[in-house]
């Protein structure tokens, strides 16, 4: 038997710091500018709790993308039917929702987005099943065919709620801020930002932790190798989309609750900046997309507050800025 | 000696083009068959089409006697086929670990096997935690091999691994497919460098043009520099 000479030692992996700097860097700069502290921390909190809700939308996309190269102009549907399937459950317990007790609050809205996520999950099997199935592998069929779900989803959604739009309160203990000093932090935006930390660890987890993680993982730097290996693709990939449809239901149903408001194109504001998001993080990475989210809620918010006539193109500037310095993103997982 | 994997007329289309133009092969049981031919020949197409990553338009593919020429590809590794790329195709943004855990799908890695496995490849061992992506050329080699032996199989499909390699790599690289050799694994190995063919194989297949133009010995082969001068475009010799 014959020993392979190992060769030099391995350099340490080097660990891609920079892109995590970025929204620190970001946030630092933007002290001065602000000038008062209290507005900067107002707007550095609705930042996170911003980009953490745009995370959760946009998650289940990018593995979508990486995994399979598939392109879901729809994914704003399951935002939609989310938010919407969310009011069923509130309309019947508005009293609960306004009780003045967390636990009541939380009694109404845990099912409401449980089933949120279970119906966007279900409609995503449907969505794969009829219109992605048969398309893998053309990009522009995708476009039009997922494009097209869309209108379909957001005309039955006027269809079957009418064309207004439908009030969702906030549930009454999740009204108010907390005071720090002279800083207000609003303690929907405390709870959207754990929520969205929460949906972060346990993806990275099951990304790294488990075997179904490491298929994904593989899945999405080569998948024919994870074929050749003896794994159906197909069906992780499945699994996938379904998880990616009801994580952007339960996203749906918390930028509802940010909004306070429903309505079957509310995605429309949402789409460009998930996509924005899904590039600039990278096609297929998690990290990617976390950090992605931030950076375009901060552009967002401190953008908003500085430059106004800015605000509405201020997103593609940095996707710009971000694809000039890292042409495939802030972590490049696929060749593509 | 019984034929493991048999091919009859199998012809490949990828787009417009005609690849493999009516092959017809046979790999028997327990030994190593070369598969030969110069660039653009058909050799990959022709591993590619058996492990079903390119679907053949027609011909019969059996393993084993099962008919597999419609199966998709996980079914096929499912039957007990191991495919080794020429790209090699190590998942670079997992570990060494993490590449072989995936490899044994039936269940934890056997201990005993992957002790064999480091007895080739100590440089697994030693890189056992590390990125995939940060091994060295002949390192993602052995990883690529190693994913494909981590679990006993029925057939190996191995395509061009001494390619790019160092030298010194190239030889301890002979020396570990001998020895999976002697442990009694079916091989079919594509290789361009002759050196290596000669000696691993039992049996060769020559390709040119999407069909196979020679089969027989290898050894016979080797010894005949004529042959190899009209199969191959040059002899042994001129090789070393």
């Amino acid at each position: 038997m014959t020993e392979l000479a190992v060769t030099d030692p391995l350099p340490k992996p080097k660990r891609d710091i920079a892109p995590i700097l970025l929204p620190v860097a970001l946030a630092l700069v933007t002290i001065p500018l602000i000038g008062s502290p209290s507005t900067w921390l107002t707007l550095t909190a609705a930042s996170l709790a911003m980009g953490m809700m745009i995370f959760i939308m946009a998650s289940g996309l990018t593995l979508v993308f990486g995994l399979m190269d598939v392109l879901n102009f729809g994914h704003g549907a399951f935002i939609a039917v989310g938010a919407y399937i969310a009011t069923l459950v509130f309309a019947p317990f508005a009293a609960s929702v306004q009780a003045d007790s967390l636990w009541v609050n939380l009694a109404v809205l845990a099912p409401a987005a449980l089933l949120s996520m279970a119906v966007s999950g279900a409609l995503g099997l449907v969505v794969e099943r009829v219109l992605i199935l048969p398309v893998y592998g053309q990009h522009l069929k995708q476009i039009l065919m997922t494009t097209g779900g869309l209108i379909v989803a957001e005309q039955t959604l006027y269809a079957l709620w009418g064309p207004q739009i439908i009030p969702m309160p906030l549930p009454a203990s999740l009204r108010g801020s907390f005071i720090l000093g002279d800083v207000a932090i609003a303690k929907y935006r405390v709870l959207a930002t754990l929520i969205g930390l929460a949906v972060f660890v346990a993806i990275q987890l099951v990304l790294n932790r488990t075997k179904l993680g490491l298929l994904i993982r593989a899945g999405v730097e080569n998948r024919e190798m994870v074929e050749a290996l003896g794994y159906r693709i197909r069906r992780l990939f499945l699994g996938v989309f379904m998880t990616g449809s009801a994580l952007a239901g339960l996203g749906g149903v918390m930028w509802a609750l940010y909004r306070e408001q429903v309505h079957a194109s509310m995605s429309d504001e949402l789409t460009v900046l998930i996509f924005v998001v899904v590039i600039i993080g990278g096609l297929g990475s998690i990290g990617g997309c976390f950090i992605g989210a931030i950076l375009v809620a901060m552009v967002a918010n401190y953008g908003g507050f500085l430059v106004p006539k800015l605000a509405l193109v201020s997103n593609i500037l940095l996707m710009v800025a971000i694809l000039m310095w890292r042409p495939r993103g802030l972590y490049a997982v696929t060749s593509r | 000696m019984t034929d493991l994997l048999k091919l009859s007329g199998v012809h490949t289309h990828i787009g417009r083009y005609h690849i493999l133009q009516g092959i017809d092969l046979a790999v028997p049981q327990g030994e190593v068959t070369m598969l030969l031919g110069r660039n653009g020949a058909g050799k990959t197409t022709t591993l590619r089409t058996i492990m079903g990553l390119w679907q053949a338009s027609s011909g019969e593919i059996s393993l084993a006697g099962e008919r597999i020429e419609s199966r998709a590809t996980p079914d096929i590794a499912r039957l007990g086929v191991g495919y080794v790329p020429e790209s090699m195709a190590v998942f670079s943004d997992l570990t060494v670990k993490e590449n072989l855990v995936l490899a044994a799908r039936d269940g934890p890695m056997d201990d005993t096997q992957l002790e064999w496995i480091f007895g080739f490849f100590p440089a697994l061992r030693r890189f056992w935690l590390s990125r995939a992506g940060s091994l060295s050329g002949g390192q993602k080699q052995m990883l690529s091999i190693a994913r494909a032996i981590v679990e006993p199989r029925k057939l190996l499909l191995i395509d061009e691994p001494t390619k790019g390699l160092a030298p010194a790599i190239v030889m301890a690289l002979i020396e570990c497919l001998k020895e999976i050799k002697r442990q009694g694994a079916t091989i079919l190995l594509v290789e361009q460098n002759f050196f290596a063919a000669r000696e691993l194989g039992d049996n060769v297949l020559v390709m040119d043009n999407g069909t196979i133009v020679h089969r027989g010995e290898m050894a016979a082969l080797a010894s005949d520099v004529p042959l190899q001068e009209r199969l191959l475009g040059l002899s042994l010799e001129a090789h070393q």
